[in-house]
This record gives C-alpha cells, sequence and structure tokens, in this order.
C-alpha cells in the first residue's frame, strides 16, 4: 500500500532537510582543517595573525557545527521516520558506516570541546594544535562514512535477495561498493574547496569593506591556495565520477548530459534549455567529449536514455543542476589560479575592488555548486532509492501526518537559518580583527 | 535467559540508553531550574554553572541519543518499520525541541548575549521533550498500536486517554529534575557555591517524591494494561527493592547535608537498577505483542560486524571521554571558575 501523498511530503521534507543540513555539514567537514592549517603555520611561522585566524574560525565554527547538530539529529531520525520501509531493507546491509559515523561524531565533538575551551591552557602551542587533529580526521570521517551510505543507495551490493529475502549479508562488500571511490572523494574534496571559498569570501568581503589589515590579506592569500588545491582535485574527482556513471549508473549520465540515443563518438551538450517537446535550443556541443568523459575515449559507445523504460527514467531537468554544479566549479578554479598567479607575478588587477567583489561572490557561489551537486546525486537517482532494488514510493511512510511536519520543520530550519547568519555576524562585528589584534598584543608583553 | 547477540545487541543499546537518560535529564532539568530562577531572580547562580558545565558536553549528550537511534536500525532493521512509521509525530517534535535547545547553546552561550525568552522557550523544552520521548516506552507496552493493511497505525485517542501515558510522562518529568538537582547539587557544593547548593537542594528533596510515588503507580496500571510484563516485573522484585533502598540511601543524605557525591552515585544505582529491571522484564518484546528482539535482529553478519564496530569504538572514546571529563567536570581550578576559558 503506497500513500501518495505521503510519498510527496516525505521527499520534499527530506530534500528540505538535506538541502539545510548540506550547508553547515560542508562547512563542518572543510573548516577544521582550514582552522588546523592556520593554526600550525601561525605556530611555524611563529606568527600570531595566523592564530588569530584559526581562533577566530574556531569560533565561527561552534556556531555552524552546532547547527549542523541539530540538522544531522533530524535527518538521521528522518530516514527511519520518512523512510521506514527502505531503513529496514538497508538496516540490514549498511547499518555498519552509519553506525561508525556516530562514532566519528562522537570523537569529534569530545576533542571540539576540549579544543574550545582550552586556549592559553597550554604552555606549549603544538600540544594544542594536537587536540584539533581527532576533530578534523572526526569530520572527515563523519563524512566518508555517510556518503558511503549514500553510495550503497547508488549501488547496492553485498547481498542477495532470494524470494524478497535478505540473504549472504556482506557489510564489508556493501561499503566497499562501486560508488564509493569517487563519491566519498568527490564528497571530502569539495567540503574542503567549499570551506576555503567561504572563509576567502569572508576575507575579501572585510577589505573591501574598509579594513586593510595584513591580517585579511594573509587570510584570503590562504584560503585561495587551499581553495585552488582542492577545487582542481575535485575536477579530476569529477571526471572519474562520469567514468563510474557510464559504468554503473548509464542512466544518471544520460539523463544529466541529455544524451538519448545510445551512439559512439558521443558529443557533449552543454547548457542549453529544453523545451515541452523535449527540444534542446541554445546548447554549447562539443563533439566527441561525453564519450571522453564517460570512456575516456572519443570513439567509445555511450550509453543512452533510449535503453531504460520510461518510468526507469530519471528527470531530465538534472541536466541544469549538472551545468550549475560544474560551471561554478570551473569559474573558482580560473578564479583562485588567477589569484595565485598574479600574486606571484606581482600583478595588481586581482586587488581591484572588482576582482575581489567577485571572490566575495565565490562564497556563496560554491555552496549553490554543493547544493546542485547534492540534488543532481539524489533526482539523478530517482526513481529508485536503492538502484534497481526499491523504488522511493516504496521506501515511503504511509503516515498521514508528514505534511504538518514539513511545515514543523521549516520553522525550525529559519529559525536556525536566520539566528546562526545574525549571531556569526554579531559576533565578528562586535569584535574586529584589530581590537583583539591590539588586546592579544598586550597579552604577550606581559 | 542465554547469551546470544540479540542479548548482547540490546545490552549495548540499553546502557547507551541510560547513559543518555542520565546526562540529557541533568541537562534538561538544569535548562528548567535556570528559566525557574530567571523568574523568581536567582538565575546568576545557575547560569553560571550551566554556561561552565553543560555547554562543553551538549553536543555529547546529544551523541548517545543519536547512537542509540542509529544502533537501534542497526541491530533490529524491523523497528524502523514499526516504530518509525508510528513515532513521526512525537519523534518529529522531540527533534524541534532539541533543536532549540541546541540553538539556545549555540546562539545564547556562545553568543553571549541572554535573551528571557529564548531562556524560557529553552526550560519548557527541558519538560517537553521527556514527555515526547517517554511516549516510546509507553507505545512499547503494546495496546496503542494496531496493524491496518500491513502497516502499523498508532491510536491517539488511545494514546492520550490512557493513564498509563500520564503516568510515564509525568515519572519522566520528576525524574528529570529529581536527577538534575541532585547532580547540581553536588556541583554547587563542589564549587563552594552554598546559597546554589541550598537553593539544588530543597529542589532535590522536592521532586523525590513524585518520582518514586508515580515509578511505583506505574508498575501497579501494568497490571491491568500488560499482564505478561507485570508478571516478569514481580519475578525481578529484587532489582526493584534494591532500587528503592538507593533511593532512600539518597534522600536521606540530602536530608542531612552529607556526602552529596556518594548522594547522587546513589542515585545512579538508583534508577540503573530499575532502568535495568524495566528493560529485563520486557524481554523479548520490543513493542508488545508485534515485535521481538529476535524476529526484528539483523543477519549475523551484520551483528557481528557492529560489535566488532562498537568495540573499536569505544577503545577510542573511553580515553577521550576521560580525559573530557578530567577537564571539565572534575577540574577543581575549572568548576570552581578559577582557571578561565574563551568566549
Amino acid at each position: 500500500m503506497i500513500n501518495e501523498e505521503a510519498v510527496y511530503y516525505s521527499r520534499i521534507l527530506t530534500e528540505t532537510t538535506l538541502s539545510f543540513h548540506i550547508i553547515y555539514a560542508t562547512l563542518g567537514v572543510g573548516v577544521p582543517l582550514m582552522i588546523m592549517i592556520a593554526h600550525w603555520v601561525g605556530i611555524k611561522k611563529n606568527d600570531e595573525h595566523y592564530i588569530l585566524l584559526a581562533r577566530r574560525w574556531t569560533r565561527g565554527f561552534i556556531i555552524t557545527v552546532a547547527v549542523g547538530v541539530v540538522t544531522g539529529t533530524a535527518i538521521g531520525l528522518q530516514l527511519s521516520l520518512l523512510w521506514p520501509n527502505f531503513m529496514e531493507l538497508a538496516g540490514n546491509v549498511i547499518a555498519l558506516p552509519l553506525f561508525m559515523e556516530t562514532f566519528a561524531f562522537f570523537f569529534e565533538a569530545i576533542f571540539l570541546g576540549i579544543y574550545l575551551y582550552t586556549w592559553d591552557r597550554f604552555e606549549n602551542q603544538r600540544k594544542h594544535l594536537l587536540l584539533l587533529i581527532p576533530v578534523a580526521i572526526g569530520a572527515s570521517f563523519s563524512a566518508v562514512f555517510i556518503t558511503i551510505v549514500n553510495a550503497f543507495m547508488n549501488a547496492p551490493q553485498g547481498f542477495d535477495l532470494v524470494n524478497g529475502e535478505l540473504v549472504n549479508v556482506n557489510p564489508i562488500k556493501a561499503m566497499f561498493n562501486p560508488a564509493m571511490p569517487t563519491k566519498v572523494s568527490h564528497v571530502v574534496g569539495t567540503a574542503y574547496m567549499t570551506s576555503a571559498f567561504v572563509l576567502a569570501s569572508i576575507a575579501a568581503f572585510r577589505l573591501l569593506k574598509g579594513s586593510n589589515h595584513i591580517y585579511h590579506k594573509k587570510a584570503l592569500f590562504l584560503t585561495m591556495k587551499v581553495g585552488l588545491i582542492f577545487s582542481i582535485t575535485s575536477l579530476i574527482v569529477g571526471d572519474l565520477s562520469g567514468k563510474y556513471l557510464a559504468e554503473y549508473q548509464p542512466e544518471k549520465l544520460a539523463a544529466a548530459e541529455w544524451h538519448f540515443e545510445t551512439s559512439e563518438n558521443a558529443e557533449l551538450i552543454l547548457f542549453g534549455i529544453m523545451n515541452e517537446e523535449e527540444e534542446i535550443k541554445y546548447a554549447l556541443k562539443i563533439p566527441y567529449a561525453l564519450s571522453i568523459l564517460a570512456h575516456g575515449s572519443p570513439t567509445a559507445e555511450v550509453i543512452g536514455l533510449d535503453q531504460f523504460a520510461e518510468e526507469d527514467r530519471p528527470p531530465l531537468y538534472i541536466h541544469y543542476l549538472f551545468n550549475i554544479m560544474v560551471g561554478i566549479g570551473m569559474l573558482m578554479i580560473v578564479v583562485s589560479l588567477l589569484y595565485i598567479f598574479s600574486r606571484a607575478r606581482g600583478w595588481t588587477f586581482t586587488e581591484t575592488k572588482p576582482y575581489r567583489w567577485l571572490i566575495v561572490l565565490g562564497g556563496p557561489l560554491a555552496i549553490i555548486a554543493i547544493e546542485a551537486g547534492w540534488w543532481l546525486a539524489e533526482v539523478g537517482r530517482q526513481p529508485w532509492i536503492l538502484r534497481g532494488i526499491m523504488r522511493t514510493a516504496e521506501g515511503a511512510t504511509t503516515s498521514n501526518d508528514v505534511d504538518l511536519m514539513l511545515l514543523l520543520f521549516c520553522g525550525l530550519y529559519l529559525i536556525l537559518g536566520i539566528g546562526s547568519v545574525v549571531v556569526l555576524s554579531r559576533m565578528f562585528r562586535r569584535n574586529p580583527v584589530e581590537r583583539e589584534l591590539m588586546e592579544r598584543k598586550g597579552d604577550v608583553q606581559t | 535467559m542465554i547469551i546470544n547477540l540479540e542479548i548482547i545487541g540490546i545490552i549495548v543499546l540499553w546502557t547507551f540508553l541510560f547513559g543518555y537518560i542520565i546526562v540529557a535529564s541533568i541537562d534538561f532539568g538544569a535548562g528548567f531550574f535556570n528559566a525557574y530562577g530567571i523568574f523568581t531572580k536567582r538565575q546568576h547562580i545557575l547560569t553560571k554553572i550551566i554556561q561552565r558545565y553543560l555547554s562543553p558536553v551538549w553536543e555529547v549528550t546529544n551523541v548517545f541519543l543519536v547512537f542509540f537511534f542509529v544502533g537501534m536500525v542497526g541491530f533490529f532493521p524491523s523497528t524502523a518499520f514499526y516504530y518509525g512509521t508510528t513515532l513521526l509525530v512525537p519523534v518529529s517534535i522531540a527533534v524541534i525541541l532539541l533543536g532549540i535547545r541546541g540553538s539556545y547553546y549555540a546562539f545564547e552561550t556562545y553568543g553571549a548575549r541572554s535573551h528571557k525568552g529564548y531562556a524560557f522557550m529553552y526550560g519548557l523544552s527541558g519538560l517537553l521533550l521527556p514527555a515526547a520521548l517517554s511516549i516510546v516506552l509507553t507505545i512499547s507496552e503494546g495496546g496503542f498500536v494496531s496493524m491496518v493493511n500491513g502497516n502499523p497505525v498508532l491510536d491517539y485517542w488511545a494514546l492520550f486517554t490512557s493513564p498509563l501515558t500520564w503516568s510515564i510522562v509525568v515519572l519522566s518529568l520528576s525524574a528529570v529534575l529529581y536527577i538534575s538537582a541532585v547532580f547540581l547539587t553536588w556541583y554547587a557544593d563542589k564549587a563552594n557555591d552554598t546559597p546554589a547548593t541550598e537553593l539544588l537542594r530543597r529542589y532535590a528533596l522536592i521532586w523525590s517524591l513524585p518520582t518514586i510515588i508515580t515509578a511505583g503507580g506505574i508498575i501497579y496500571e501494568l497490571r491491568s494494561h500488560n499482564a505478561e510484563h507485570y508478571e516478569r516485573i514481580l519475578s525481578l522484585w529484587w532489582m526493584f527493592l534494591i532500587s528503592a533502598v538507593l533511593f532512600i540511601g539518597t534522600v536521606w543524605l540530602l536530608w542531612r547535608r552529607k556526602h552529596y557525591g556518594v548522594a547522587f552515585s546513589l542515585l545512579i544505582g538508583q534508577f540503573a537498577f530499575a532502568f535495568y529491571g524495566y528493560g529485563i522484564s520486557h524481554y523479548p518484546y520490543l513493542l508488545y505483542p508485534h515485535l521481538t528482539l529476535y524476529d526484528s535482529f539483523t543477519n549475523e553478519a551484520m551483528a557481528v560486524s557492529l560489535i566488532i564496530a562498537f568495540i573499536a569504538g569505544l577503545a577510542l572514546l573511553i580515553p577521550s571521554l576521560y580525559l573530557l571529563l578530567r577537564l571539565f567536570l572534575f577540574n577543581k581550578d575549572y568548576v570552581s571558575g578559577k582557571s578561565d576559558h574563551e568566549h
């Protein structure tokens, strides 16, 4: 028995929760690494600016982590509340990484608490830095384990279904499914990338709004460097993801690229708009590029949507999501590469106002790319919740109260979203870098 | 009862739930006393304790809960189907209340600006949460869930008109306030804050009575609601007797203003005996009469790997937790506010 209305609202509520949670989760994974790098550079160069950078980032980080904990608890419970049939099946096969994720987060939360409340309690700064390592490891591994669960939903393996019964369950094989390597590295890499560009965006904004302090310039240079490294790794992993899709989820790749007919020498369709008759307009067509993306060879055959029954095809609008994600990723590579390059060459155009505004824009854009990427991943898996095994509608709850819960949760996310922005901006506006540096200099001298 | 994988799984989960109940009770109760203090102009006493003790650990507290429900779906996947479908409303409300508490910690203590309305919401959420969460235990007693077209459906009318529901709600509320007050009495005493100690000691004594009365009342009500469970409770009479003796010990020590630390350990013992006694007597049902440990259990391969992951995880966590407690809870300078911290 499927309750259509419950399915519909369950999908919207899960989408809302994930879209909101992913902002805080992404920062939660990436920012500890940035704090660690800044703290380490500060100790190494004996530069108070980097130490202060680590301190101020940490103060902001705890706000985002707190919201992430709340929304993470929400999505954790919603998996069982909204998708009870799916969780009953998946729990039998993929519960292990879900379970390990709690440990990873547990580990992170404990050391974050300690790191936070022990500034200045250690004579040796290096010891304090050591506390950050478990925080960063815990944060990244949370992402690894959760993404493994998501990878399993795309490429389920490690069990056999015999007359509707699960047999021969192998939890390790389920974890190391074909989708796992590219998905995990893409999620973790883009989290580092996005966090770096968000922090760069803040530094650039401060530089634009009056303060010309060297502190912000150091912050900007550091974050742009890290951002460049991880945007390039994300690009490489993105290419590998294309090859994974071509092999294991061809319908997802075909829908994302509007590739209808199975063919060799396949062209890649970039941008473009599709009308109701499924005609594509204003698109940029790159010959052979899809074959290269899918199989690394310009002549390779790429499976098209014609190989799949109508009811097994993902919606075609994921093409737009794909373009947004890739477009922003490319833009950020160019922006950060130009910035680093011109610093080395002594060019000054990257120090101008328009360029700094571009970097400011990079923060929100990177978040939009993360959102587009997750929607692409989730909508592109439709109509399946567990590809080839269980359809989304079969996994959903039959309860009639989902619409009301949707309203309640929207209210909660609204409060959390507004609250975190207000608190963060107030926190840093009230205590500008210049003042804090002056106070700390006084500290150091006595 | 023989020890098998099912039993190991439920013992692990039950232990984490017990940990959550104790730590979360301290947390919930402190929030309520704080809000109450603001209205009776005694806030400074509790606000300080909340900021020094609860802020560093609230995320850890929350993980205990997450651990419990993730472990539950891992070891007993069928619970996702039965409880997931029926608990949508109460658990969603609990998550939203947890959200209010989390945002209070994030925005108020880190953001360092207090707002009366927010403190009030935070305090109120501490009272509503145990009520929302304890519904799960009530439902597990059976009689409120029926199967319609193969799907479990919760009968709200029966649930909200049952005296059992309301006694469990009252027990959860008074137990939260009692546990919290006893712990905070000890903590305030360690911080040498005499007015706070006196105030909290009074709260502890006030809430001890409803706790023990409703606990006894629930056992009595089970006789008519779930006779099978009632019989099993009676056969474990000695566990509940020990629990009652420990309760008297705590109250006596509080009354005589002596050994608050010992009083709190006795309280842990009291709740442990009652909680495990309740758990054992609930065996083998997870949801009367639909679901037992055995028909909801996962496959052996998953169970073994979960247990291995659990042991490996504990090896990592126990030293870390010890470090956390040593730095914040049992560090004299920190507790009494001598050693300063960020924010």
